[in-house]
């Protein structure tokens, strides 16, 4: 009956399976929920939901799925101010329960309505008028089932409001986060040489003496083929003016690449906005301080894994036109362009990240440059959610751009 | 196989909040594992003997450091001990079963009443590791070749992994477990908390060490944010260390037993300079 609430789910981008789905109906049956929303809820979310990055767009599905099971409000101030001298609260015993006759939404409120124009004072422990106490459906701490709490405390929140509240926003995985983040996520970023290949040439201590103790004693040695990481990368990091602004979580990612000692080697050059000649091994960019880029094409081979850091934005001229280069005092005989698509074609593992949220990309000064780098490299924001999809970019073969 | 029966409760030592505690009893109910995630220092593996105590049941502790396999945590033959006993001992070598040992996850299973199973920080063993561990935490059984024995739970037991997300998870694992994320308390829940620790604090005191501490989280610019625990270590600190509460905001004697990074320090403590020299300044101005 749950199923809408489902693809709603999967609508937010939550990874729900079946098997979860059916554990979920099972804990249903079994009474888990309370037979409350909030209980529901909880239940859930601790079913479903699988890592706190998730628990924002949870809690947005579920306000989202239940909108409309909230309490009311805007309830005159006075109201209010009676209801914050509360009786203590009272035992509710099965009799009650039974005498009381379930009101629907609907009446209640039309109830509520024609008790707010009657009411003139305080009421406590009655059982029609607005007050704490009492059997009256309107009112807090006292008993009616089925009937509005307004203010006091309830001994749960509303689920809705719960869900409402928000409070996992911070974890969503697509917000900027510190370096160790991205350390984590620079990690699944390895490759080990199979164990298919290559000499035997590490000792397998465990393997040996069981072997051996197995042989009666009898030394056998067992070899194993060492397995080590085979990652190259390159890092290219734009150095220009309008990534001032940028400059803290370009920081964060350069330290995590730079403390992700499990690369097979790593080496970084810094540009001005665009690449064209040159790439600078400082980045303040020095005119006589660099490698050339047709060089590195040339020496670094193609399983080199290239990150390119940039906001993407410049004059489209700085992008499209020979001696298009910002530098006054420099002249280019390629466009920048041109030289981005050799380093694509040359480096299929590729990716570009843009520390401008994405969705910004149509609407900032250079999202015309912007597209057209997007056209050459796959780009992802400079988020730990677009790190994380850039890295598993880097692990397999992307297609090359259609335009040469 | 039987049900853990029971709901757990919360015990005196440690304090539960409401979501997690539904949380726990709903892994007890489904009979599946519960994965807990959350910020150092908020009692995760606090949590294992909590549910153990409430529940008058034997915990068990699987430690994971990087070099653990899922092997170990069922069983070890020890070949060696067998070889040794053989050539020098006198005792009978041909009951393999003698030299069979068992892991915390078999001990787990073979226990004669239900216990509950801590798997500490899972996150720090390899990728693989909990991939291989799939078919015994379902199944709650493993078989052993060397003696074709196959070792079954006499009762489930409730099985508590803790993680600091190091690494992620992989999906199929995800799957079969009860997932809840410990948030950092707020203040009235940490208040409750150190009630534990420090039933007998002044007021006052507690009150100016809270505010310090929150205010030290909220900075952006910290590296490593100071957890429960390390405001637990603080507040002995200053009540051994006979600190008066007006000193603690102005101060922040041994901010060494809160922060516990170089830089982190270096930073507060610029700050709290620039603070009194500027009250100096402005006192000279006077």
């Amino acid at each position: 009956m749950f199923t809408r609430f489902y693809y709603e789910l999967k609508n937010q981008g939550l990874p729900v399976s079946m098997n979860e789905w059916d554990a979920l109906l099972e804990a249903l049956e079994a009474g888990l929920s309370g037979s409350s929303l909030t209980g529901f809820y909880f239940l859930c979310r601790a079913v479903l939901v699988k890592s706190e990055a998730h628990y924002d767009r949870f809690d947005l599905a579920f306000a989202r799925f239940f909108e409309g099971v909230e309490t009311p409000e805007g309830l005159p101030d006075k109201i209010w101010e009676w209801l914050n001298k509360a009786l203590p609260a009272r035992e509710i015993s099965e009799e009650m329960r039974r005498n009381h006759q379930q009101l629907d939404l609907d009446e209640l409120k039309r109830m509520l309505e024609e008790r707010l124009k009657e009411q003139q004072e305080q009421h406590h422990g009655g059982n029609y008028w607005i007050g704490t106490g009492g059997t009256s459906p309107f009112g807090h701490s006292g008993y009616h089932p089925g009937g509005i709490r307004i203010g006091g405390q309830s001994n749960n929140f509303s689920a809705v409001k719960v869900a409402g509240m928000r409070r996992f926003q911070e974890f969503r995985s697509d917000e900027t986060l510190g370096v160790r983040q991205f350390q984590v996520a620079l990690r699944k970023l390895r490759q080990f040489t199979s164990r298919l290949e290559g000499a035997k040439t590490e000792l397998d201590v465990d393997a040996t003496i069981d072997k051996t103790c197995q042989n009666a004693g009898r030394l056998e040695l067992v070899w194993e083929r060492p397995r080590e990481n085979s990652i190259k990368v390159l890092l290219l990091m734009d150095a220009g003016g309008s990534m001032i602004s940028y400059s803290r979580l370009c920081n964060q990612l350069f330290s995590a690449v730079h403390r992700s000692s499990h690369f097979k080697d790593l080496k970084v050059y810094y540009f001005h906005n665009c690449i064209y000649d040159w790439l600078y091994h400082t980045p303040e960019c020095r005119v006589n301080d660099y490698t050339s880029t047709s060089h590195i094409l040339n020496n670094l081979s193609g399983d080199y894994r290239v990150i390119i850091v940039g906001d993407a934005s410049m004059a489209p001229s700085e992008l499209l036109r020979q001696g298009g280069i910002i530098d006054w005092d420099l002249y280019n005989d390629r466009a920048g362009i041109e030289w981005l698509r050799d380093l694509r074609h040359q480096y299929e593992y590729s990716v570009w990240l843009n520390p401008i949220p994405r969705k910004y990309w149509e609407w900032v000064e250079g999202s015309y440059t912007i597209k057209k780098i997007n056209e050459v490299f796959p780009m992802q924001e400079l988020t730990l959610d677009g790190l994380e999809q850039a890295v598993s970019a880097l692990r397999s073969r992307q297609r090359v751009a259609r335009a040469t | 196989m039987k049900r853990p029966n029971g709901t757990y409760n919360g015990s005196s030592g440690y304090i539960v909040s409401d979501e997690l505690r539904n949380s726990v009893n709903i892994a007890i109910a489904l009979q599946k594992p519960l994965l807990i995630k959350g910020e150092p220092g908020t009692g995760k593996t606090m949590l294992a003997q909590s549910i153990a105590e409430s529940l008058g049941m034997e915990l068990i502790i699987w430690n994971i450091k990087s070099t653990t396999k899922a092997q170990e945590g069922l069983y070890v033959y020890d070949t060696v001990q067998r070889l040794y006993d053989s050539q020098f001992g006198d005792q009978d070598v041909s009951d393999i079963k003698r030299y069979i040992k068992m892991g915390k996850l078999g001990e787990a299973f073979l226990a004669p009443s239900p216990v509950v199973l801590l798997i500490d920080e899972i996150d720090k063993a390899d990728l693989e590791f909990p991939n291989d561990l799939l078919w015994e935490l379902d199944q709650m059984s493993f078989y052993i070749p060397e003696t074709k024995e196959t070792i079954r739970t006499k009762h489930r037991p409730i099985v508590i992994i803790t993680s600091n997300a190091e690494k992620e998870l992989p999906d199929a694992f995800l799957r079969r477990c009860i997932f809840h994320y410990i948030e950092f308390p707020n203040a009235e829940a940490m208040e409750k908390i150190l009630a534990v620790h420090h039933p007998n604090l002044e007021r006052k005191l507690l009150e100016q060490a809270m505010d310090s501490f929150y205010m030290l989280r909220s900075l952006h610019n910290i590296q490593k944010r100071p957890s429960t625990s390390e405001l637990i270590d603080w507040l002995q600190a200053l009540v051994i260390g006979g600190i008066s509460p007006n000193r603690i905001k102005k101060e922040l004697p041994f901010l060494g037993v809160l922060l516990k990074k170089n830089e982190d320090l270096d930073l507060i403590l610029q700050q709290l300079a620039g603070k009194s020299q500027s009250r100096n300044a402005m006192s000279r101005y006077r």
